[in-house]
């Protein structure tokens, strides 16, 4: 994953909003960066940028539902979006590989850099970048095949051979193999909704990718399926880069490196458009929040 | 509308114990009288029947290759055999007819093109039968005589086209409903694989839709065996144990319009002879219809 931009620039004194472009002349950067001053901590542990999102907007029709993200997500790490209901964490996740492209009347302008390249620029295929940024769904969607059938899917669609290494393998990575691996030829909806979740993440783990999205993955499930799905996540985020949208602020707290405040903010008309407030390490946003509304958001005065 | 917290009951409820048991009792009626009329109908089918048995031994009904009341020829193969090929022929035209509209209203239409589209092919479902046996007469026959040369005017193909067209919608409009029951997360699950809208059409819609898919096309291919005025038309009224389909031949259906018609007197070992017939119809389309209902309940995935 080559990036257009300097990985060590992360100065001592630049605010993680800007990191990685604190010197460049990016004015877009002002949603998120123009709200914190110049003196936060450094972030030593946020790797160089795998998306660079430039002033990102998305209408439904005509709804703006998402007006002006930008922010740099790091690779092989876990981003988290939270925010309150509507405020466009899913639209703004669902961007990165193009699944607004399914929806009808869907138009997303800005930039997002995906290794330097803009991946809403008509010349890149959809389907083909699905295969680098895979996705994991609020619901667990299994098909109606057989465990083995769910993860070969992937597999067979991006000609990966499917052999029964890599079927172990994607298992083991979503901490599933020894709950199934004597029962591969059953039916997948013979499992559990948290299983169902985690076959749903070994199926995405099998095409490998570079970037897997999870759209709300433990909204549907219990607490103990939930923390078994974090801790996948946390031992695959070295592999892969994770962007997660949640609305679980613990779960934020949990896993993430980086997180991203978004918000919903009125407009003229009395519509409302869902913009990032803030966007800094775990830590930052969870101790030291900049925006008021992040502050207010998290301390459960709003939301 | 219970008056809770009110001990006294004042309140009066909307329509009387009378009006509510009115109501039930209309209802039980309709019911009753629907089964009852098929029961009915059953009874005089084996009834008569029956009777018509007596006289011609089911063996001989079965396995004879000649349908000549006349001459008291009571093998019944000749119009089996015509309405299977006429199914058959009817469902090589709609199966993939119907199932590629199904997929394309379900999986490729734009929203507003399905609502056009959708209800136009359910009226062409309730096309008058006649007004499709002529159109094959006046249009498909001539059309496939240019075709091929020396095809009679009455034939098996020109009835299965047309007998085709007429369970196209039914296919159609049953697998797209199932296929629209399939969870838009399923879809999209797919698609963030990497996965071509064909590919998950194929591979995923279709198959988790199946059941209602096969059973669409069972229950079509039912419909294809009763019906009877398009054929009667079409392959014209001659018995004929024949798998050409350029060949006329008539259906049990078709025989029983004719027989109907005044043929043959009341009483008669011909006029019971459509009872017979009746009753085969009615086992073959009962059949089919339990064996639609069987793979629906068997193969049915249930999505939350």
């Amino acid at each position: 994953m080559t990036t257009n931009v300097e990985p060590d620039t992360t100065a001592d004194d630049a605010p993680i909003e800007i990191q990685l472009s604190a010197g460049a002349a990016t004015p877009t950067h002002a949603v998120a960066a123009g709200q914190g001053a110049a003196a936060g901590p450094a972030q030593p542990e946020l790797g160089p940028p795998i998306f660079q999102l430039r002033d990102l907007g998305v209408w439904y029709g005509k709804n703006e539902a998402v007006r002006g993200v930008s922010m740099d997500i790091p690779k092989n790490a876990i981003t988290a979006i939270i925010g309150p209901s509507g405020c466009g964490k899913s639209t703004t996740l669902r961007c990165l590989n193009r699944m607004n492209d399914l929806v009808p009347g869907a138009r997303v302008n800005g930039e997002i850099l995906f290794g330097g390249e803009d991946l809403l620029s008509s010349d890149v295929d959809p389907v083909d970048l699905r295969g680098r940024i895979g996705m994991v769904f609020q619901k667990p969607s299994p098909f109606p095949k057989s465990i083995k059938d769910n993860i070969e899917f992937g597999m067979k669609v991006n000609g990966i051979k499917p052999t029964a290494e890599r079927v172990e393998q994607a298992l083991v990575d979503a901490a599933l193999w020894d709950e199934v691996k004597d029962r591969l030829k059953d039916e997948a909806f013979s499992l559990s909704g948290g299983q169902q979740q985690r076959l749903c993440i070994a199926r995405a783990i099998a095409v490998e990718p570079e970037v897997i999205l999870m759209d709300e993955p433990c909204s549907a499930l219990d607490p103990i399926a939930t923390l078994a799905i974090e801790d996948l996540m946390k031992n695959i985020a070295e592999r892969f880069t994770l962007v997660v949208v949640t609305h679980n602020m613990q779960q934020a707290a949990r896993i993430s490196d980086q997180v991203a405040f978004m918000t919903v903010e009125g407009k003229a008309e009395g519509e409302r458009c869902g913009v990032l407030a803030e966007v800094g390490t775990a830590r930052e946003i969870f101790s030291a929040p900049k925006d008021p509304r992040t502050e207010a958001y998290i301390t459960g005065r709003v939301g | 509308m219970t008056p809770v917290g009110d001990p006294s009951g004042r309140r009066k409820r909307l329509g009387g114990s009378v009006g509510e048991r009115a109501m039930l009792l209309a209802l039980a009626a309709a019911a009753i009288i629907s089964i009852l009329v098929t029961v009915g109908i059953v009874v005089v089918l084996v009834g008569e029947g029956a009777t018509f048995f007596t006289e011609v031994p089911l063996k001989e009904f079965f396995t004879g290759t000649e349908w000549f009341p006349v001459e008291g020829k009571y093998g019944v193969l000749p119009l089996l055999n015509a309405s299977i090929v006429i199914a058959l022929i009817a469902a090589v035209v709609a199966v993939p007819l119907g199932l590629g509209s199904a997929i394309y209203l379900s999986e490729y239409a734009p929203e507003r093109l399905r609502r056009v589209v959708k209800p136009v092919l359910e009226v062409l479902a309730g096309m008058p039968t006649i007004v499709l046996g002529f159109f094959a007469l006046d249009a498909v026959t001539p059309a496939l005589q240019t075709v091929i040369p020396g095809l009679g005017l009455y034939n098996a193909l020109a009835a299965g086209i047309v007998v085709g067209l007429l369970i196209t919608p039914l296919i159609s409009s049953l697998s797209e409903d199932s296929m629209r029951a399939v969870p838009n997360a399923m879809r999209e699950g797919a698609f963030g694989l990497g996965a071509t809208r064909r590919v998950v059409s194929l591979k995923v819609v279709v198959p988790a839709a199946l059941s209602g898919i096969v059973a669409s096309i069972v229950l079509a291919l039912s419909r294809a065996i009763g019906e009877t005025m398009a054929v009667t038309l079409a392959a014209g009224t001659v018995p004929n144990l024949s798998w050409n389909p350029l060949e006329g031949m008539q259906t049990i259906t078709a025989y029983i319009v004719q027989v109907s018609k005044g043929e043959a007197s009341r009483g008669s070992l011909q006029y019971e002879s459509i009872f017979a017939v009746g009753l085969l119809l009615f086992v073959v389309t009962l059949a089919i219809n339990i064996i639609a209902v069987r793979i629906v309940r068997k193969y049915r995935t249930v999505y939350q």
